[in-house]
Formats: C-alpha cells, structure tokens, sequence
C-alpha cells in the first residue's frame, strides 16, 4: 500500500493551501467553504480552521451531498442506490465567494455535480476548487485552483484517502485493483 | 472519532412497495434515514433535484385523496419526475375497462412506476404480477397503506429519538383500516409495544397474532402510552350495526385531553386524517400542543421522496470522483 | 358387443367385493361379475394387476353452466371433464340462464347431454321459481322431465317456511331437497374465511357460522318434516357438528364435503400467491381445525359424499381484484388425484370407503341406477390408476375453465379409463396400460 500523502505532510498540504486561498483572494469576508460529502466536508472543516488561525477571523463552513445531482443514477434497472445524506449550508451563498472542497479530483463528475447542487441554493459570485489530490483521467473540462499533491495514476489503480475523523487516521495511499 | 453515520444497508431488494409486510426491519431504517435528507430538499429555495429526472410516473388513483395524491405528486416533482395523474373509476356499476386491462394499456406506454390507490384489497399485488413497472401502493382496500406508516414512524422518531419500546396505543375502527394494518406490521418489526383498541365488533379478528395487545378498554390502551394514534371511524365503510351511534362511540372510545391524562406527559398524538372531530378525537386535542397531525403530513413528502428514490433503482456505488 | 374386463382389483362396496374379479358386459350392461370368467367371443381386456376397477363415480354437485354461461363451461365441455377425472354420471345444478325451474330446461340438458354423450347428466331443479325463495317451482313437472333433486344452490332457500314446504312436498317423490346452507346478513360482503389471514390481507370475513346456523335450521325441518335435506359443500367444523346431531335424533340428513374443504385452508390466501383467486370460492377455505374435522368425518361416516362444486369461470374472470373476482373452482379432473392423495395414501380411509364417497352413496342419495356394479346394472365403470404420476396441468383440461388451486401439484393417483354404458368414453394416455381399454 504506497503511501503517498502521511500526516505531517496532508498537514502541511493544507496550511500551503491556506496560504494560497488568502494570496490569490484579497479577502476571506465574502468567502466560504463548502466540502463535498463525505471526506470533502472534513477537509473544509479543517482547511476553516488552518484560515482563521491565519487570519483570526471566523470561516464559514457547509457540506453538500451531491447524491441526487450525479450522473449515474438510474444508469441501471435495479441496483442499490448510493446512500442519500444532508446537505448543509446553513447561510446563503448569493453573491459570495464559494470555495468547493474535495479529497480526490478524477474524472470531473462529482464537482460537475457540485456545481449543478450549489447553482440549485443561490447565485454565487464566484466558484473556485480546492482538492487535495488530483489524479488526472478528466473527462470533463474541469479544474482544480488548488491541489495538495499531483498524483499521475493509471486506471487501474485506485487513491484510497483516509482521513483521523472518518477513518481513524490520516494517510493518502494509491493501490492496485483487484 | 465517530465513524459517520450509515444505514446497514443501502438498497431495497424489490421492485415494488406493495407493504410493510414485504419490508425487513433494516430496510424501514433505510427508507427513514433517506427521507431524513429528502427532507432538507424541501427548505432549500429551489425545492428539486435531478435525481428521478426523465423517469415517468403515474398516479394511478381509483379512490378520491387529495391528500395522498398531492403528497406523492410534490415528491414526485421535487425529483424531476414527470408525473401523470389518472382519477380512474371502480365502481361495478360503471362496466368499464378492468383493473388488469388499465395496466396493460399503460404499462404499453412505459411508465417507470406507477402509484396504486384502490378500494380493493390485493389490487396492487395484481397489477405487480402483470405490471414491469413499480409499484408503490398508496392505499388498497382495507389491506395496506405503507407510505403512511412509514410516515408515521418518520414523525414519531423525529419526536421520540426511537420507536423501539415506545407504548403505541392505536384507537379507533380498526377492522376496516389499512393505516392499521401498516403500522401494526411496522411498528412490531421495529419493537415497539402496540396497544390497539375499539369495539369488539370493529376488532380485526386473530390481531393479538401479530404481536399486539388488544383491549376494547380505551383507557387500558393509552396508560402511559408514548404515542396515541387515532384512527377514522370510517363511516363510508361500514355495513350497519357496528356501533350504536358516533354519540356513544365519542363517549366510550373518544379521544379527550380528560382521557389523554392517562398517557405520558409528553405523548404525542397523531391522526392519518382526514379527521371526525368529535367521534375519534376531540378538537382540543386535534389542535392542542401534543398533536403532530399536521407535521406527519409535512413529512409525508419526505418519506415518499425516499420511497420513489428507493424503489427507482440506481448505479453501484461509485467511488470516481 | 361383449367385453371381458379380466382381472383387476375391483372395490365394490354395495357389493361387498373388494378383491380380483372378472367382469363381463353385454352391450351396455354387466351380464356377470365373478372369477375366471370365460370369455367366449367377448373382447378380452387384461386390466393391469395395479388398477382399481369401480362402479362409475358419480359427482352429485356440478355446474355444467348450460343454458346461459357457455362462455365457462357447456354440457359438453362439462361431460368430457368428467369422463376425464373418472366420472360415469354428474348431477348439476339448475344455477343456469334461465335457471333450471321448468320442463323446457331441463329437457334442453338432457338433450346436450345425450347429443355429446359422454357422462350421463342428472338434473337438478330449482326449489323455487327463479331461486327467487318466493314460490315453489312445479316440482312434479321438473321431476317427470328428469330432475333427481331441487335446490336453489348458489343460495339458500330463503325462509324457513319455505324450505318447510319444500321438504314436505318433495318427500312426495322421495326426491331430497339439496341445500346450499348460507345465512345471507352473516356473510354480508364477506369473500374469504372470517379469521386471521383474511384478516391480515384486509379482506372481508364469511364466519364458519353463517353455514351451520343454516344447516341447524334445514336439518330441525328435515326432522320435523319427515323430508330429506343434503348439506351441500359443507365446510365448516360446527355444520358437521350438526349433521351429526341430527343424524343421531333420526333426521334425513345427508352430507357431502369438496376436496379443497379438505384439503386446502384459509392459509393458501397467501401463500404461494397472495389473493389469489384460484382460492375464492364459496363456502371459502376455512381453518385447519375445520379441515381436519372435515378429514374426521369422512373417516368416521358421518359425511356421506364427496362431490366437487365444479364450478368452471372464464379465464377473464378470474383475473380480477379478489372482491371482484366469482366464487368457485373447477375440480372434476383433479378430485380423484386429491382423494388417493390426501385420503388413501396417508390411510385416512380405504379404498372401499372412498367408493362409497365418489359412487354407492351418491347414486343412493339420489336414487338413481348407479353406484354398484351388480350383474344387470349399467356398466357404468371407472378405472382408477393408484400409482400413477400425476402434474396437475390446468393447460390440458377438458373443461373450458381453468381456474383451479391445484396448478402444478405432483400427486400419486389417477384415473386410466372411464366406462359409460359399456362404451369407453375416456383413456389416460399417460397411464401405461390404459390404452388396453381403448374402444
């Protein structure tokens, strides 16, 4: 199980990430997290944090579940429905900038989902990326504005993010299939 | 560190909701923790996801309800179904097309489900014998009506944290409802201790087989009950002499804030509507503070929501992001 | 045309016999009945050494739906259903459109049964005119026409002075009144047994009582009267509670019990197929306390025959909501697979005593030349086949119905040739050795 990502350095990811949120957004006032369920909502949580220790001022954070905005559903006559949860943003996301948080970017059609589930709460200013990998195989034309760590993946393989308040520690792993 | 909260399982094995009696205990949880996110969906601004989106399906209703009928139909929107609505006819006095002909002359259309709400019991588990589509029943005969029990066990779990060893107490024509039928089945699967009550002559026989207790003593039934469910006494049912007159039943069976003091302190009442004030339940009580009545019907959108989500089938679960 | 039925195990019990026999008919009668019979110039049929040899059964509640109903069932039809499940005679009732309360109909079946010549046809009239309950049909007239029996089957006669009547003049003729016991306010809208799992599938309820209270008052006129009433398609454990009184205080009372009534229960609702409508008949199936005092009475003698109630509905019918959907099952071609397996194989009773459930007693019930195979009489034969494999196919009847609840059954026990005046009128081509009986 190659571990790419350990603690310390998933640590470091995000206060690097924090710095560069504060450099390319002249002011967090208007600015807000909101993590795609369900490890996406974590990291926001966390990268909040790592900004109003910066900055000293309060973040807002909100978790978005994109269940019944993806693509796949219904692709199959029976078959076991993905796990529907709440959504979470408690304030209102017009006019603001929304800063979309998730573990792993791929193919593109989760934050594809994203968008469609934020457009459907309010009319943002601005929509920017924040992911802590990206393994690359887009398949739509989307990007990330910030990334933790570039991981070039091959199809086969597959990036297994376990994160202290999900999954008992912190590690990012790329493994095999079977 | 809490690990996040997950049903035990994520899929409903079935093509169908014909009733609670098909439905294993995890599978209700499934349904309820569902509708707990459906629910969110409807206090956002824009009300509707895409997930049933294309899908069609039709309400097929041979008894009146604007209740049960708008219900789906708003759950069904909020999905981005297309909804089609057919108010069809029952009577034996109309000759018209058969059950069985109405289904197959839809089902050539290619409905993905169709919602079912007949005056006969079984009807909807003909139509799931001849039908590829879904079928969620909304009500047949004096069989059952899911969708309402598993709203009713929305409402008491939002109030009560469990429905596992709660005292229910259900009162009122017992022998001619479905809502009974449902929640005695749901109720008993997910442990809770069911008192029903009424008249030996509305009494469902062979019900104590189900593992409830029964007693034609009111107050016996709703002594420190959690939960007090009133039923209708369905006068539109009845053939003759099953009680002397709706006096005498509000007198001996009717639900009273008096009556009500037997009960815990925080019993919640609940009702499936539509309501005879005055025979099964008092107004004081009907409009008091104790009474969710309104909020089952709130939740009743939830529930269906995760019933046609459910029941409408879906990809495995992906992890590409 | 001599034939020689030689061999075989023949079960006769108004007789006595029940051993190897020889059996030798002579146009359309038995000339003699007895051991190493000659054959002298007769067709010699060897009857496999596992074939039970009987006098013709004799199915006295059938509905042949002929006139009015065609669409489900006619006397022809009807006929070759029962030649096929074993049957040399039916009796059926006069529930038809027009109902059988006049010479004209009666005279038509007869006429469609002798023009389709298979089971011999014993009409049953109507008490009452219409089955109205208001005014006696002409019973001497129904009588000389060929009627054996009255009854208003479908319903009950509809007052107790009416049924007195009844009793009293038919007794005229010795001709039994056959009663379809139902008290009409107890059954309401009921459509399956009052109980738990009509309860539970949330259908309406017909209790056990609504027949017995109706068989209570039939049997105390029968007693007063002097009459003789049959207890139709009794079901429940309380109406054979009374047939039994009654019998004990002298009252002329006969019964008969339906294959379903002792084979299936209220519990087949919903298993294997929830409201299904193969199971709605009426009376419904009842408990399995009431089965097995069905079962009880049948071995100890105090149920008398055992008849089908064939009542055969078009398939469109029965495919219905369950409240919608007619009473009534078809039951000539699987009744004698159902005897063998739920009444001998498990030793319920014997083989004799079966004969006389299916034969000797129907026949005298209704006082009609049947039901024995005596030298002189018809030679009205069934030829049963207890080791033969049997799949219940409803596809490959010959009634034009198919609604039955025995689809699919494997069962041990047929028939493999039915015998009519003589004539084979019916061969099991899956019985192998059956085909020695072909004309």
């Amino acid at each position: 199980m190659p571990v790419i990502m350990d603690a310390d350095r998933l640590g470091r990811s995000l206060t690097r990430i924090a710095h560069e949120i504060l450099e390319r957004n002249r002011s967090i006032e208007r600015l807000a997290l909101v993590g795609i369920r369900t490890r996406g909502d974590v990291l926001a949580k966390r990268l909040a944090g790592v900004l109003e220790q910066i900055t000293r001022a309060p973040v807002r954070t909100g978790a978005l579940d994109i269940t019944l905005y993806r693509d796949d559903l219904m692709r199959h006559a029976v078959g076991p429905q993905p796990l529907v949860r709440r959504t979470e943003i408690p304030f209102s996301i017009d006019d603001q900038k929304i800063l979309l948080v998730d573990d792993v970017l791929y193919t593109g059609r989760t934050i594809r989902a994203a968008l469609d589930a934020l457009i459907d709460f309010g009319r943002p200013k601005e929509i920017q990326l924040v992911v802590l990998v990206d393994r690359g195989h887009r398949e739509l034309p989307i990007k990330a504005d910030y990334v933790g760590k570039n991981v070039p993946t091959s199809l086969k393989e597959t990036v297994t993010v376990r994160l202290t308040e999900t999954d008992g520690a912190d590690e990012v792993s790329v493994n095999q299939a079977q | 560190m809490t690990m996040p909260q997950v049903a035990p399982i994520s899929k409903l094995k079935h093509k169908d909701l014909l009733g609670i009696s098909d439905l294993t205990p995890d599978e209700i949880l499934l349904i309820l923790d569902t509708a707990e996110a459906m629910r969110e969906i409807g206090e956002r601004p824009i009300k509707k996801v895409p997930a049933l989106r294309g899908k069609t399906i039709v309400n097929l209703f041979f008894e009146a309800s604007t209740r049960t009928r708008t219900s789906f139909e708003i759950a069904e929107k909020r999905l981005s179904a297309d909804t089609l609505n057919i108010a069809a006819q029952t009577s034996s006095l109309v000759k018209g097309e058969t059950l069985v002909d109405t289904a197959l002359n839809l089902e050539a259309m290619a409905p993905d489900m169709i919602v079912l709400r007949h005056a006969y019991s079984g009807a909807c588990h003909l139509l799931s014998r001849i039908c590829q589509a879904g079928i969620i029943n909304a009500g047949d005969g004096m069989h059952e009506h899911p969708t309402q029990a598993l709203l009713d066990a929305f409402t008491i779990r939002e109030h009560k944290k469990r429905i596992a060893g709660l005292k229910v107490a259900i009162v009122g024509d017992l022998l001619h409802s479905r809502v009974l039928r449902s929640n005695v089945q749901l109720l008993t699967k997910l442990g809770a201790d069911v008192w029903v009550s009424g008249p030996p002559t509305l009494m469902p026989p062979g019900i104590e087989r189900q593992g409830v207790r029964r007693t034609t003593s009111v107050d016996e039934a709703i002594e420190g009950a959690d939960v007090v469910m009133l039923l209708r006494v369905q006068l539109e049912r009845m053939q003759g002499a099953f009680f002397p007159s709706l006096r005498e039943y509000f007198n001996v069976f009717g639900m009273t804030r008096e009556r009500l003091r037997r009960a815990k302190s925080d019993v919640i009442i609940m009702h499936p509507g539509p309501m005879n004030r005055g025979v099964e339940i008092d107004s004081d009580v009907a409009d008091g503070p104790d009474s969710v009545i309104l909020e089952q019907v709130a939740n009743g959108v939830a529930v269906r929501m995760a019933v046609l989500y459910l029941l409408a089938g879906g990809a495995e679960h992906e992890t590409a992001a | 045309m001599r034939r020689l039925l030689k061999g075989g195990r023949v079960v006769d019990p108004a007789n006595g016999r029940d051993g190897s026999f020889d059996i030798l008919i002579d146009g359309e009668r038995i000339a003699r009945v007895g051991k190493d019979l000659p054959a002298d110039g007769a067709q010699v049929i060897e009857v496999p050494a596992n074939f039970v040899v009987t006098p013709g059964l004799f199915d006295m509640h059938v509905h042949l739906r002929e006139p009015g109903q065609e669409h489900k069932e006619t006397v022809a039809t009807g006929t070759a259903s029962a030649v096929a499940g074993g049957f040399t005679a039916v009796a059926c009732m006069p529930n038809t459109s027009p109902i059988n309360d006049n010479a004209g109909v009666t005279e038509f079946i007869l006429q469609k049964a002798a023009h389709a010549n298979l089971a011999r046809v014993y009409p049953i009239g109507a008490v009452t005119k219409g089955s109205k309950g208001e005014q006696l049909s002409d019973i001497a007239e129904l009588r000389a026409a060929g009627c054996v029996a009255i009854t208003d089957d479908g319903w009950p006669v509809r007052t107790a002075l009416m049924m007195r009547r009844a009793l009293e003049y038919a007794s005229m003729f010795k001709m039994p009144v056959l009663e379809h016991c139902e008290d009409p306010s107890l059954k309401g809208e009921g459509v399956a047994n009052e109980g738990y799992h009509a309860s539970v599938l949330g259908l309406r309820g017909i209790p056990g009582v609504a027949e017995s209270i109706m068989a209570q008052r039939d049997i105390a006129l029968a007693e007063m009267t002097g009459g003789t009433v049959h207890i139709c398609h009794m079901s429940a454990a309380t109406s054979l509670r009374a047939v039994r009184e009654g019998k004990q205080h002298g009252a002329r009372v006969t019964c008969e019990v339906a294959p379903h009534h002792f084979t299936l229960t209220d519990e087949s609702l919903a298993t294997p197929v929830s409201y299904d409508t193969n199971m709605k008949m009426n009376p419904p199936l009842r408990t399995a306390s009431d089965r097995d005092e069905m079962l009880k009475g049948i071995a100890d003698g105090s149920v008398d025959v055992i008849a089908t109630d064939h009542a055969p509905h078009h398939y469109d019918e029965k495919k219905m909501e369950f409240d919608l959907a007619p009473f009534g099952i078809v039951g000539l071609e699987t009744c004698v697979s159902i005897c063998f397996a739920r009444l001998i194989q498990p030793g319920v009773i014997t083989l004799t005593r079966m004969i006389e459930l299916l034969s000797t007693n129907p026949a005298r019930i209704l006082n009609v030349p049947a039901g024995t195979l005596s030298e002189g009489a018809l030679a009205d034969i069934s030829v049963l086949a207890p080791d033969l494999q049997v799949t219940v196919d409803p596809s490959r009847f010959k009634s034009k119905a198919r609604n039955t609840p025995f689809g699919g059954w494997q069962l041990k026990g047929g028939v493999a040739a039915t015998i009519v005046g003589g004539r084979t009128v019916y061969v099991n081509d899956h019985a192998s050795g059956a085909e020695r009986f072909c004309p």
